[in-house]
């Protein structure tokens, strides 16, 4: 807690760890913006989300022990995983998706141990990071620092997230995504392949995770038991700001960026994961207490 | 009358192995106590994720709880080793049940996706809390004191504490599914909007099936952690990636949403995972969500839910022969 006095005598580190966090939070406002496009298109959580972040990392990391710039990591994370997306949706996802809740939570959930554990065998529980080689520009004199590569990180995220937005509202292919997210019935009477458009959606929030986990294994660690957190960091984004709020995912995304950057100082790193979760269940239990309201004025 | 007589027969050879078994293999004492220990796993987890429909990660939290309160009892309150024991158990259940009360006020309300998260976060949370808070010895975790006797002893009175809680759990929740409990909890199940509208006080249910489940997790919680010796927050107490996917795993297998299913299940995996677990070396964690993507997927209704498909007639349901015919 003496760390909660720096921050009022020296006010200026607030603005440092707001920096940080918001940095931090572009990154997990895409992971979210891949979640909530697959919720909201095909109706599942996919537990897995945070595995496909580890593996994206992982793919990243392999190029970069194998001589390769990490930057090349970025898309070669998003086509491999696309393709790990696609395997996913062909091998077990499709069996799910119009069956009840209790299914599709499950199998991603056993989907997401299963990745974790394959992880651990294949690369190890070691802690990793790839160096990008980057270097830090101070601001106001030196008072404020920012990595290059974490200011990378921030306009990638947003790069990806606005090519997806184009793709979504003009290609013929992510029109056809959102007329299934609509309705998924009428949109195969018209003939649309809602089939192919789930696997298309599957693939694509894949490779949406691939870049986010390139850029995370760039800016801070990975490891294989690292996809939890960002599953339930996407599905709190998520659960803030709504379905298919493309503005309510980034706020939400970078004031959680925030608040954990600013818990993680005051508490310790260490207490950062009991942070998260903790955050999730405090959430959640205001959410039924605002849905409890509602219902009561209703009567 | 047939029914009657054959389900007492039933028990009675289960009860008979349960008793001569320890005795003719005193090596295995352990493992079998903890077969007892996965019975009660996935019969509480089927109470509220089978029969009421409300999926939960996290029902692995009330262990950890009771297993956490009941050590701190026996190190901090200077009681001798029995009356610890006991005063310890007690009093984990007690806070495992309150703990659900609270916090079921607050998660219970959420249905589908909001629910099942909100509990994974919940396991999780209090590892990681348990795993930074000095009192209960963080990271490092609790060595509960040393058993006064030698341990051919301990074994055996451990082994007969989870035997007799597993039963208490199994005709508590026979009796509770043969009443008003289990219909109204049924109804929530099939039907939630519906079963308020009929008038059916849903929230208050839900709650008391939680609790039901907390009671029995935290009273073994306390039990598992003497026997196990020591206690780490994230791998024993909390355990989520082990004891907690196992009992949604077990109960799954055997079949949800029945009384039997829970106890076949938890027999079935408990018995494989001792015979082949060994020879997987390391990759055992691996076939485990390989096992839960293939169980959920392809044979989701389970063991006992595949038996009463295939043959009714054995569950009591009559069938017309030009039925069984087509």
């Amino acid at each position: 807690m003496s760390n909660l006095q720096i921050l009022f005598e020296a006010p200026i580190f607030s603005v440092q760890l707001l920096v940080d966090g918001l940095l931090v939070g572009a990154i997990f406002a895409l992971v979210a913006y891949g979640m909530a496009l697959v919720w909201g298109v095909m109706n599942i959580i996919n537990v897995a989300q945070g595995e496909l972040v580890m593996l994206g990392g992982y793919v990243t990391l392999t190029l970069y022990h194998a001589g390769f710039s990490p930057f090349l990591g970025v898309p070669a994370a998003a086509i491999v995983l696309y393709f790990v997306g696609w395997g996913l949706y062909r091998a077990v996802i499709w069996r799910v998706v119009d069956r009840d809740l209790f299914i599709s939570l499950l199998a991603t959930f056993g989907l997401s141990i299963l990745i974790q554990q394959l992880a651990n065998q294949m690369f190890g529980a070691n802690v990793e990071t790839a160096r990008s080689g980057l270097g830090t520009i101070a601001l106001l004199g030196g008072t404020i620092t920012v990595s290059e590569i974490k200011l990378l990180a921030f306009v990638a995220a947003f790069v990806v997230a606005g090519v997806m937005v184009v793709f979504l509202k003009y290609a013929r292919l992510g029109q056809a995504i959102r007329a299934t997210a609509q309705n998924a019935r009428a949109a195969r009477i018209l003939g649309v392949d809602t089939q192919r458009v789930y696997a298309t959606t599957f693939a694509l929030n894949a490779a949406i995770c691939g870049a986010a986990g390139a850029l995370v294994a760039m800016t801070w660690i990975i490891h294989p038991y690292l996809g939890l957190t960002y599953t339930v960091r996407s599905f709190m984004i998520v659960v803030v700001a709504g379905l298919g709020n493309l503005a309510g995912v980034i706020v939400a995304g970078l004031g959680l960026g925030v608040a954990e950057t600013f818990a993680g100082f005051i508490f310790g790193a260490e207490a950062q994961a009991a942070f998260v979760f903790s955050l999730l269940v405090v959430i959640l239990v205001i959410r039924s207490l605002i849905l409890h309201h509602q219902r009561r004025v209703l009567r | 009358m047939r029914q009657r007589i054959s389900f007492v027969l039933l028990l009675g050879v289960i009860a008979a192995l349960a008793i001569i078994a320890p005795l003719l293999f005193p090596g295995y004492r352990t493992q079998m106590a903890l077969l007892w220990v996965m019975v009660i796993f996935a019969l509480t987890w089927d109470v509220v994720g089978g029969q009421m429909g409300y999926n939960s990660f996290g029902n692995v939290f009330f262990f950890g709880i009771g297993m956490y309160a009941c050590a701190v009892v026996q190190r901090d309150a200077g009681l001798d080793y029995y009356t610890g024991l006991a005063v310890g158990v007690a009093l984990g259940t007690a806070l495992a049940v309150l703990a659900a009360a609270v916090i079921g006020a607050g998660l219970l309300g959420l249905r589908g996706h909001y629910f099942a998260i909100g509990t994974l976060g919940l396991g999780i949370a209090a590892a990681e809390i348990a795993a930074s808070w000095e009192y209960v010895g963080a990271g490092s975790g609790l060595v509960t004191p040393v058993f006064p006797g030698n341990i051919e002893d301990r074994t055996l009175f451990y082994y007969g504490l989870c035997l007799i809680v597993a039963l208490l759990t199994f005709f508590t929740l026979r009796w509770l599914y043969a009443g008003r409990f289990g219909l109204a909890i049924n109804a929530i199940r099939d039907d939630e909007d519906k079963a308020e509208a009929m008038g059916l006080r849903t929230t208050r249910y839900k709650t008391i099936a939680w609790c039901v489940s907390a009671f029995f997790l935290g009273m073994t919680g306390g039990l598992v952690g003497n026997m196990m010796g020591f206690i780490d927050p994230r791998d024993v107490a909390f355990a989520g990636a082990t004891f907690g996917v196992w009992m949604v795993l077990m109960a799954i297998l055997g079949g949800k949403g029945t009384l039997w299913g829970p106890v076949i299940g938890a027999v079935v995996f408990h018995v494989t995972q001792e015979l082949f677990w060994t020879y997987l070396l390391g990759w055992q964690r691996v076939a485990l969500g390989l096992l839960i993507v293939l169980i959920v997927v392809f044979f989701p209704q389970g063991i006992l839910g595949w038996l009463r498909e295939r043959r009714p007639d054995l569950f009591g349901h009559r069938v017309e022969e030009a039925e069984r015919g087509a």
